[in-house]
């Protein structure tokens, strides 16, 4: 089990049964992400390989994993609150062990999880874990 | 009377299905599928007719000498060259222009010259001579398009200085489809005594070529856009040019004899073609241009401009989305923006599930992009192969997207 977040998105996608939907679904919970303060977007915090633009800043406040994030990609965004939601707010010793991919791929997202595509999915994954392995 | 049903036939790959949806492959401008008679031909050309060229006696090696050796005949008709010797094989486009910067430009240069370039080349007609910028001291000066993506021939002449040494421009661009004068540019330019390079890329896909018409110096052009395996290319080079340049790469072939202190060359244009070619695939470029030719380049070129008119229709029908290249006479090429929201990169995402390929990013244009101002686009590019029935599916896909983006 991860966490509730993203338990609740997993529930939400078995209602939806064409990909329209769940693209739908992605990008609208892409557009609720908090906003990321243009201040961070700096090129410390830019995750390079992917094909659009991708900012993510790590901080850990009492013990706990936090991220902020960003694309100009409204897809990749999508997946980045997928992230946010299956990763923020763990115990920062719990980081390393979430199998993002497996947890990912229980949402039917396969395509953007095999090492060709270039949204930087798995370069935002190792970003947040290298962060957290401080 | 240009059945394009027929032509369907003869592409295998486009009755398959991507995503579970009929393949609309509009990423011609990357790459082009092949007929069947390429792929039968690289077959063949391994299966019983393969050895080395221009090293056995023996009966294969002959075989594949002559197959390989034919296609220069053919490339040289394609293009309209007096000369079969003035057609040296590549991988390319990229590994023509790079042979013309280290073997000829390289030779001719020196600090302070310049070359000009019109502001939407592709990076393999701008990064050779960004080589001779950093290392010899070049300059390049660049020439703008205007908004609809029109180049001036007569703003190209105006750069012209007593410095100038080159002038690099494409015949088609690929991501505004902007058809180019060359001819006026040539002309202008050989009255100054400029030689011309032409990249010929995307033009030689869409539309009869005839060099000497052009008036260039050097035309290059790509195998794998022109329906032919990848790696498989050539460039003409005009016998006056060839005989100022000195060879490039080195290694077999290319040599006449070689001593511990002494080397000569090989005649033009083996001169200019070091180790063992792509055999095979050289070979499959000839069926590709035979099969064009076959059909005939008029013809193609007229199936386009209705799928372009026909394209630009409907999609000028979608008062949401930006065309970028908007000249009367263009190719069929269409790179776009969604107003708003939509990186490239999701409306990509979104025409693929609906088994659309179009190509989504910078397309090898950074400077073109900062012209225009923008971090990337979708582009469509269309072939011979291609239907109104498929521009109708992408335009069904840009609806999508533009839902789910919006």
């Amino acid at each position: 089990m991860a966490q509730t977040a993203f338990e609740d998105v997993i529930e939400d996608f078995e209602f939806l049964e064409d990909w329209e939907d769940r693209y739908r679904m992605v990008i609208e919970m892409g557009k609720a992400l908090d906003p990321m303060p243009e201040a961070l977007k700096v090129p410390a915090t830019k995750v390079e390989g992917c094909a659009s633009q991708v900012w993510l800043h790590t901080s850990v406040d009492a013990g706990r994993f936090h991220f902020q994030g960003d694309s100009d990609a409204m897809i990749v965004k999508g997946l980045i609150a997928l992230l946010h939601r299956l990763y923020d707010g763990l115990p920062i010793a719990d980081v390393a062990g979430v199998d993002a991919r497996a947890e990912l791929g229980r949402l039917g997202l396969h395509e953007h999880l095999s090492a060709q595509r270039s949204n930087g999915l798995r370069a935002m994954i190792e970003r947040i874990r290298l962060d957290a392995a401080g | 009377m240009y059945d394009v049903e027929t032509i369907r036939k003869d592409f295998p790959i486009l009755s398959r299905e991507v995503n579970g949806k009929p393949l609309v492959y509009l990423d011609n401008g990357a790459s082009a599928q092949k007929p069947q008679i390429v792929i039968d031909a690289v077959t063949r050309g391994y299966a019983e007719e393969y050895a080395n060229v221009h090293r056995g006696l023996h009966y294969l090696s002959n075989l594949a000498t002559d197959k390989y050796e034919g296609v220069r005949d053919v490339i040289a008709r394609f293009l309209g060259a007096k000369d079969s010797e003035e057609i040296v094989y590549t991988t390319g486009t990229t590994m023509g222009i790079n042979l013309v910067a280290y073997g000829w430009a390289m030779e001719q240069l020196s600090a302070g010259d310049e070359i000009i370039l019109s502001v939407m080349e592709h990076h393999a007609n701008i990064v050779p001579w960004h080589f001779l910028r950093e290392r010899m001291g070049v300059k390049l000066v660049w020439v703008d398009v205007d908004s609809t993506g029109h180049l001036d021939p007569q703003k190209v002449l105006d750069a012209i200085t007593p410095r100038t040494k080159l002038i690099a421009v494409t015949q088609v661009s690929n991501v505004l489809g902007t058809v180019v004068d060359v001819k006026t540019i040539c002309a202008g330019a050989q009255a100054q005594g400029v030689p011309v390079l032409v990249d010929g890329s995307q033009a030689a896909v869409h539309m009869p070529v005839n060099v000497e018409e052009i008036g260039c110096d050097f035309y290059a052009i790509t195998g794998h856009k022109l329906y032919g395996p990848s790696a498989s290319g050539a460039i003409w080079i005009r016998r006056a040019r060839m005989d100022e340049m000195r060879p490039f790469m080195g290694g077999g072939d290319m040599i006449r004899e070689v001593h511990k202190d002494e080397i000569t060359w090989n005649d033009p244009p083996m001169k200019f073609e070091a180790g063992t070619p792509g055999i095979v695939q050289q070979i499959g470029l000839g069926v590709a241009l035979e099969y064009m030719m076959g059909v005939g380049m008029e013809n193609i070129a007229a199936h386009e401009a209705k799928l372009r008119d026909y394209t630009r229709s409907k999609l000028d029908g979608l008062n949401w989305l930006q065309v970028q290249g908007t000249t009367a006479n263009k190719a069929a090429i269409f790179s776009f923006t969604l107003d708003g929201a939509g990186h490239a990169h999701d409306i990509s995402t979104i025409l693929d599930k609906k088994g659309v390929a179009v190509r989504a990013g910078q397309h090898c244009v950074g400077p073109l992009m900062d012209h225009l101002g923008l971090n990337a686009t979708c582009r469509a590019s269309f072939g011979m192969y291609n239907t109104e029935a498929e521009v109708d599916t992408l335009v069904e896909a840009l609806e999508l997207a533009h839902e789910l983006l919006g």
